[in-house]
């Protein structure tokens, strides 16, 4: 057993300086931003380059919002991101549809809704901007929320979920004279908080990173996103990485955040969504 | 009569809960898919788009302009040079971290995890910012740490096959997070006993890895090596916003010939063609793995 110890002690050393090594490399990216943000402009071209700032300035973060329009974007991607939680309430009750009721064709549905997870956003892509074309919603908020509210993999969670949780409880509430959708919003959403926790975040990190399909509709910049801003930002001030760097921190900070806050959950979900 | 309505009223409501997303879902992809089969046949454009009497049907003449497009055959090419290194290179990588993650279960070891998770989550664009200035020739962190081991300065995106190469290590890097969970759920579900009958029977480690561990991932890494596959097939992001498909037509992938024929020339028609092209490439690498899976069920 002392020599089972003694060898565990020596691989354990190698597995952690691996872990730690990779670990570096992959956050270096992530490091060199969050760094060069906090530079003035002159001295991100240095080189050699400074690893931290010699001048710590907030400039740039301050930029964003007085010379470009970051206020706007972050307006918008925030609508965005509360419109895509009325698409996560649709994705829950049609998973609690599929789960809990028996109903004439349910399987077919159920089939047809798995096989749009087949269809690769490059096909509807054109179709979906003609549609929105025809019904006059290109260059509207509503045109960049629609097509993204109802997604089939989430159902697909929601109902393997809900198949779990007890009829007898539905049932019982049924007798004490429960109308449906007030078990659906006071009995169900309480017992599903673990999935819903994990489609929470997962949707929120959709929704503020959503960039192609407010690319394709709006051709406003009132109706831009933060994405969409940052791409311009890229564009027209190609060489100031500094305020690049910020208008990339500003994007990605705040879901480090969240993501660290629920990592948990994200991890406990794919193990609840039976993907082993 | 009164249980024939309760009937009624009781059957209404398992239809009002999965309307409004079924409804979304026939909207945004049933309805568009026919649409995309039926625009591919047909020479649409934005005088089409303008009055539906410009549009003309044209059989395969758009299939059969692909075929001698030498821009769309460079976008099959890349396309396969992305599928061919960067699937196993995610693959290879996520498997090992997770690994390495599954040897404990300290503070260290979550923490490590979030950390190869973050780039996964993380937006493309601020991706594709924050890479471009780690690739820049002249102020890029890559090329100073290169020219303190006195290496030459690498035209990360401006030479053709370099910069698919770049493409691919930034998308591999945004790739390991998401891969990495599922086979650490799937480490996670290997029962502690197989490996203390193992290691009984005198296995030592390298043994195990090969003739425990491996074997009973053989669903997750289907399950990955599908995912990762139909993902790379659609590679996009990554060209578009980092090189917008150049230098020369250097990093062009079919989902960007798509998005370019369709919204930059607007040629819906034609670019619908394209579309399907791809899709059915990909039902076929899809079939082909469930084929070779099949071949070798016998565990």
């Amino acid at each position: 057993m002392a020599a089972v110890t003694k060898k565990s002690r020596i691989e354990r050393v190698i597995v952690t300086t691996l872990l730690v090594i990779g670990g570096i490399t992959v956050s270096i990216p992530f490091l060199w931003m969050i760094s060069s943000s906090f530079k003035p402009e002159s001295e991100v071209l240095n080189i050699p380059p400074t690893i931290i700032p010699e001048t710590f300035t907030l400039e740039n973060y301050v930029n964003l919002f007085e010379s470009l329009n970051f206020a706007v974007y972050l307006k918008n991607t925030l609508i965005i991101v509360v419109c895509s939680f009325v698409g996560l309430l649709f994705n829950a009750m049609a998973g609690y549809g599929f789960a809990k009721f028996d109903f004439k064709g349910r399987e077919k549905v159920f089939y047809f809704v798995l096989a749009t997870m087949m269809i690769p956003g490059q096909v509807t892509m054109i179709p979906v901007y003609l549609l929105l074309n025809e019904m006059g919603l290109t260059n509207t908020m509503a045109g960049i929320v629609l097509p993204g509210l109802a997604v089939a993999f989430s159902i697909f969670l929601f109902r393997q979920f809900m198949t779990t949780i007890p009829t007898d409880l539905i049932e019982a509430a049924r007798l004490d004279g429960a109308g449906e959708f007030y078990i659906f919003f006071r009995l169900i959403i309480p017992v599903a908080k673990p999935i819903f926790a994990v489609q929470g975040i997962l949707t929120f990190i959709a929704a503020w990173n959503s960039f192609l399909w407010p690319l394709i509709i709006a051709n406003d910049e009132g109706l831009y996103t933060l994405s969409v801003g940052l791409s311009l930002l890229q564009g027209q001030y190609a060489n100031n990485f500094a305020l690049q760097m910020a208008g990339a921190a500003f994007m990605v900070v705040p879901i480090i955040i969240i993501f660290s806050f629920f990592q948990k959950f994200i991890v406990e979900g794919f193990t609840m969504s039976g993907i082993k | 009569m009164k249980k024939l309505l309760n009937q009624a009223y009781k059957d209404r409501h398992p239809y009002l809960f999965i309307a409004p997303a079924v409804i979304l879902l026939t909207v945004f992809s049933i309805i568009p898919i026919i649409i995309a089969f039926v625009i591919s046949f047909t020479d649409l454009d934005l005088k089409g788009l303008a009055d539906w009497s410009n549009i003309n049907f044209i059989g395969f003449e758009n299939y059969l302009g692909l075929v001698e497009d030498d821009t769309f055959i460079t976008s099959l090419l890349n396309t396969a040079f992305y599928v061919c290194i960067g699937v196993p290179l995610v693959i290879i990588s996520s498997l090992s971290i997770a690994l390495l993650l599954n040897y404990g279960s300290n503070m260290l070891f979550s923490v490590f995890r979030s950390v190869y998770y973050m780039p996964s989550i993380t937006n493309i664009i601020a991706v594709a910012v924050i890479w471009g200035y780690l690739y820049n020739t002249e102020y890029g962190l890559f090329n100073f740490l290169l020219s303190i081991v006195n290496v030459d300065n690498i035209p990360w995106l401006e030479e053709r096959t370099i910069a698919k190469i770049s493409l691919i290590i930034l998308a591999v890097w945004k790739g390991i997070g998401i891969n990495m969970i599922i086979f650490l759920a799937a480490l996670q579900g290997i029962p502690r006993s197989y490996y203390e009958a193992a290691e009984m029977d005198g296995a030592n480690r390298l043994q195990m890895l090969f003739n425990v561990t491996l074997p009973l991932l053989r669903y997750a890494t289907f399950f990955v090596t599908v995912t990762t596959l139909i993902g790379w097939m659609q590679f996009f992001e990554e060209p578009f916003v980092m090189t917008d498909g150049g230098p020369l037509d250097g990093t062009i992938s079919i989902a960007l010939f798509i998005y370019k024929e369709g919204f930059q020339y607007s040629q819906f028609g034609y670019a619908a063609a394209g579309s399907f092209v791809l899709f059915i490439l990909i039902i076929i690498m899809t079939l082909f793995q469930f084929k070779l899976r099949k071949s070798d069920t016998e565990y």
